[in-house]
């Protein structure tokens, strides 16, 4: 499709430090210094964004509602012009940046959070699946990772010592990163539901982040080094996993392509992937094992591994992957969220910078 | 800083979900020991079968037999089993495509250990001893060296069908209200009713919540508030709520205590329901153990000004 | 930069039931988006995207229910967004499906909302128990009235008014087909009789739970100019929030909800709503908030909000009608209800309402609101394209 494309822009990303539990803290409590932090990078008070879109789920925190009392963080008055998703983050950046192409809006401003802490996460989980023919089973989430990593292993895609190097990859890079909950290299540990170990698993935890997004000038004015959204789309897959080539992501693939992530070469990458061997998957589809890919950094921030607040750590992904292109380190990056049981629902954005 | 409070709370509830044609068929074939699958206009059957086509949207409703025994397209091996999970001791979650289908199926494989299951090894369905109509009537898959098993030639169409199933789930969660929350309930403890002031409005809220929710940032001056107050405005309740054991009718009040700069929500007591009136001055009633005053029972005071109170409604 | 005009050319419904016991969730969802596309005369391989919208995941006892139904709505392959912002979701989910066609992020984009209230209960739902908080003393109701007695102590309206409304509705949903409630036999008198549950609210003033799904379509100009039925084109939409409990909250009349209508007018070069709107599809989930949303929404002064009511003006055959498809008063599948009150709107400016079709309505308001009447979405629709 050719369209014209308003230039708009990641300008700010501000996160937690990730930990495993954030019990002292309500969710506003652990949200708020967030939402300061990525207005302070940017100089805007919360009055002058034009759009302010969130993501989280009743489900982790056992409430409904619960979004409307995090509300009470942003400073929503004079009444401003907002929005949610029950999921993740990377959606509410996904709708913001709708509302931005329209010309509706200047500035947005994304926040996700989710406190994993106070519920059973894999538990929590089952109620996503098919609630007639699935979910009375029970089947949590590293369960269902684990077949999934079972089908990689037996197609020959990928073997364990493959799975405990990503592991161990991910976790020392997190080492350089603050916000990180797991940093520097963990043993494989034992198995939880083999072939996947508790090295292969996202560590459980609590957290919240912030992007700024910005259009044109106004981008530009905010940021030094404005990350340029090129490309933004996002696919869903069949729910049952049991319909599914679960080898496979299409929909990673499709929303990849419409996002324009393979017309040229990126240099970064930063993949929701929770578990070690839907890495493997990611890297498959979105072509990052082909020759001539080698040199792409894969989750230099640790990925989801090394922290893993559900409901942001997608939204994450996109922060890192900017604010890498705002320090300079990179020039055209990769970001992808993942939402659903086994990577049933995928979201692509490649990130420029300007020429340096 | 006070300790951390933390309690646990349970989200459980026993869901009633209808099935619609496709569903009901295939959990009342469970209960008979019947697989049904569904065909799709290509010719692929789905088992288990699923109302509209993954590929296509198309509704789908021509129900087909399949075996009750297949071959393991994927599996893991459950060395922890949890709440509600098929089977008590370790297990293999499988996916099964049984014989005469063309997708797999999600349960539970029962097996000695993890050295006795294999991708393509062939299964058969376990069924549960009672069956009422739900995915639970497998018990769980097992092991079997044999040859598809014969269908029965089932059309499909059942007496007395399953039409629905209660679905009881039960969440677990540690709650904790945070710390400015936290600090209000311990000053409760002590009968007393203790707000915060906003550092930037200087409005007092009660019951803090952390942030002022207007100017975005963190409220922490504490300003003790109360005990008094005035009604700003109520209902009559008439109807009684389930898990509430008080007698109707009974009023409930929007209360600004003196001092707060929004009204919290209490029982109106010590008085007949039909005289209270916007206005009114109250003071809080107390039971020993309880965390939060009972009712409010009027003062004796004059009536508030309507213009003091009107934007604490 | 301009925008891409939005026109919606589907619209669909099921019959809105206490319990619809014979389908599943997906089954309910399936037959209001079919109903849309039928409308519409598209298939689902025409359909390039699809955004949902529901209330709490509590409710049905499914987290994020868009998976297990991405299926079931031709999603595969296919972008699919879901959208809470508790009970104006139906109105934002439209919006969010809006801006994507406006955008030209696609050009024709499916967008639904449902409730399932059967599968639990809504008051289950809305009232968890949490630790060391004061139970809810007094019910869904009880939430409500106090601020129904603050609006009649602010304008001195005589409390005749609630039955009024309240009778207007149910009257009006006699003439759609797809209301829950459709209560023949009800009188005045029988309203004005039923018991006050939460005084000063009447059980016939209250809303009932619903099963209920509502789906829509909306394109770009060229999907419109294929469209078999006249369209409903966007003029005008807007979302606004306040935090839910702050000092100085209005909620008679929150200012949220006044800075989204004069957004919504402003977009739409409206000046004097009152007589430039032919219909208005409010959410009126008891019957006090139609003559407090009156005012707060610029049809009236403050204060005069139940003048209007009372005179006769927003019956269906008055200078405005209000709810003419019999309202949330009639059906409230809750996260539904604010998508029936925008697709209400458009079929009204389609000239596809039925029976219950303001003669001659060229610009309809569909609003919906959620939350602690925090959280607000409006769109105005019109029979010609817009202007600019």
């Amino acid at each position: 499709m050719t369209r014209e494309i308003r230039e708009i822009a990641v300008v700010a990303f501000a996160q937690t430090g990730h930990r495993r539990t954030s019990e002292e803290l309500s969710e506003v409590e652990m949200l708020m210094p967030v939402l300061h932090d990525v207005l302070a990078r940017t100089g805007l008070k919360a009055g002058d964004i034009g759009f302010t879109c969130s993501g989280s789920s009743d489900y982790l925190a056992g409430r409904a509602f619960s979004f409307t009392m995090a509300l009470d963080g942003v400073g929503a008055w004079p009444p401003i012009s907002e929005s949610h998703v029950e999921t993740d983050g990377a959606w509410a950046l996904y709708e913001a940046w709708v509302k931005l192409l329209t010309g509706e809006a200047e500035t947005a401003l994304v926040y996700a959070y989710g406190k994993t802490s106070p519920g059973d996460v894999r538990e929590v989980l089952t109620r996503q699946l098919d609630p007639y023919y699935v979910a009375p089973l029970w089947p949590d989430s590293v369960a269902l990772a684990a077949l999934q990593a079972r089908a990689l292993i037996d197609a020959g895609l990928t073997d364990e010592r493959e799975l405990a190097a990503i592991a161990a990859r991910s976790r020392t890079a997190a080492a350089a990163n603050p916000h990180a909950q797991l940093r520097g290299a963990t043993p494989p540990g034992d198995p939880l539901v083999a072939p996947l170990r508790t090295g292969d698993c996202p560590p459980i935890g609590d957290g919240a982040a912030a992007v700024v997004l910005a259009a044109g000038d106004t981008a530009r004015r905010l940021c030094d080094r404005p990350a340029w959204i090129r490309g933004l789309d996002h696919r869903i897959e069949a729910h049952s996993l049991g319909v599914r080539d679960l080898t496979d992501s299409p929909s990673t693939r499709l929303a990849a392509e419409r996002a324009g992530a393979f017309e040229l070469p990126v240099d970064t990458a930063e993949l929701h992937a929770p578990f070690t061997s839907q890495e493997v998957v990611l890297r498959r589809a979105l072509k990052l094992d082909l020759p001539g890919a080698e040199e792409v950094r894969i989750n230099p921030s640790g990925g989801a591994l090394a922290a893993n607040p559900v409901m942001a750590a997608g939204l994450i992904r996109l922060g890192e992957a900017a604010a890498r292109i705002q320090r300079g380190e990179s020039d055209r990056a990769l970001a992808h969220a993942t939402s659903g049981p086994c990577l049933q629902q995928n979201l692509v954005a490649v990130l420029e910078g300007d020429a340096q | 800083m006070p300790e951390v409070l933390k309690a646990p709370l349970a989200v459980e509830f026993p869901f009633t979900r209808s099935l619609g044609p496709v569903q009901s068929a295939f959990l009342t074939g469970l209960r008979e020991r019947v697989v049904l699958g569904v065909k799709t206009v290509d010719s692929r059957t789905l088992v288990p079968p699923v109302e509209y086509d993954p590929v296509t949207a198309e509704e789908l409703r021509d129900l087909v037999e399949v075996a009750p025994t297949g071959t393991v397209t994927t599996w893991a091996w459950n060395h922890h089993p949890r709440r509600g999970q098929p089977l008590g001791t370790p297990f293999a979650w499988v996916l099964v495509r049984l014989d005469g289908a063309d997708t797999a199926l999600l349960h539970a494989l029962d097996a000695p250990g993890q050295d006795a299951v294999h991708t393509g090894m062939r299964v058969r369905v376990r069924w549960a001893e009672e069956r009422t109509g739900a995915i639970t009537d497998i018990a769980c898959f097992e092991p079997y060296d044999g040859e598809p098993a014969q269908r029965t030639g089932h059309t499909g169409e059942f007496e007395d069908a399953v039409t629905g199933i209660v679905a009881a789930a039960r969440l677990d969660y540690t709650y904790s209200p945070g710390r400015a929350q936290s600090a209000y309930l311990h000053a409760l403890s002590g009968r007393r009713t203790v707000g915060e002031r906003c550092p930037s409005c200087r409005k007092v809220y009660v019951p803090p919540r952390g942030a002022c929710p207007t100017c975005g940032v963190a409220t922490s001056e504490q300003v003790e508030v109360g005990p008094r107050g005035t009604v700003t405005t109520f209902c009559i309740v008439n109807i009684k709520a389930k898990n509430l054991d008080i007698e109707v009718p009974y009023v409930y009040a929007h209360i600004a205590l003196d001092g707060a700069d929004l009204a919290l929500h209490a029982r109106i007591g010590g008085m007949p329901y039909d005289q209270v009136r916007m206005g009114l001055r109250v003071e809080p009633v107390w039971t020993e153990g309880a965390r939060f005053p009972d009712h409010y029972r009027p003062t004796g005071e004059p009536d508030a000004e309507y213009d003091t109170y009107k934007e604490l409604l | 930069m301009t925008k891409e005009p939005v026109a919606v050319v589907g619209i669909g419904q099921t019959k809105h039931v206490a319990a619809r016991r014979d389908v599943s969730i997906a089954g309910l969802v399936r037959e209001a988006a079919r109903r849309a596309l039928d409308d519409a005369h598209l298939a689902w391989a025409d359909i390039d995207a699809v955004v949902i919208g529901k209330a709490p995941d509590f409710f049905e006892g499914v987290m994020m229910p868009e998976l297990y139904l991405a299926d079931a709505l031709g999603a595969v392959g296919k972008p699919m967004l879901r959208v809470h912002t508790a009970g104006s979701v139906g109105g934002s989910t439209a919006l969010v499906a809006a801006n994507l066609v406006a955008a030209r992020v696609h050009r024709t984009v499916l967008t639904l909302a449902f409730e399932k209230q059967s599968e639990s209960n809504a008051m289950w739902g809305l009232s968890l128990p949490i630790p060391f908080q004061q139970p809810l003393l007094a019910g869904a109701g009880g939430f409500f009235a106090p601020h129904v007695r603050a609006y009649m102590r602010r304008t001195g309206a005589p409390d005749t008014i609630g039955s009024l409304v309240a009778y207007k509705d149910r009257r009006n949903a006699l003439k759609n087909p797809y209301a829950h409630l459709h209560e023949a036999d009800l009188t005045l008198e029988k309203v004005q009789a039923s018991p006050m549950l939460w005084d000063p609210i009447r059980y016939s003033e209250t809303c009932p739970s619903s099963d209920g799904a509502c789906a829509m379509v909306l394109t770009d100009r060229t999907g419109a100019a294929r469209a078999p039925h006249p369209p409903a084109w966007v003029h005008g939409g807007a979302m606004r929030s306040e935090p839910t409990l702050f000092a100085g909250k209005d909620f008679v009349s929150p200012q949220a909800g006044k800075d989204c209508a004069a957004d919504v007018y402003h977009q739409a070069g409206i000046t004097d709503p009152r007589r430039e709107i032919d219909a208005v599809e409010m959410y009126v989930p008891f019957s006090w908030y139609e003559p407090m949303w009156l005012e707060n929404l610029g049809f009236a002064d403050e204060g005069e909000g139940w003048k209007l009511t009372e005179s006769g003006l927003t019956e269906l055959d008055g200078g405005l009608p209000v709810n003419p498809s019999g309202g949330v008063l009639s059906t409230n599948p809750i996260g539904a209800s604010g998508m029936i009150r925008f697709a209400e709107a458009a079929l009204q400016v389609r000239g596809r309402a039925g029976e219950h079709q303001v003669d001659g309505a060229r610009r309809a308001l569909g609003h919906a609101y959620g939350g602690g009447a925090q959280f607000f979405a409006m769109w105005l629709v019109g029979a010609e394209p817009p202007a600019r």
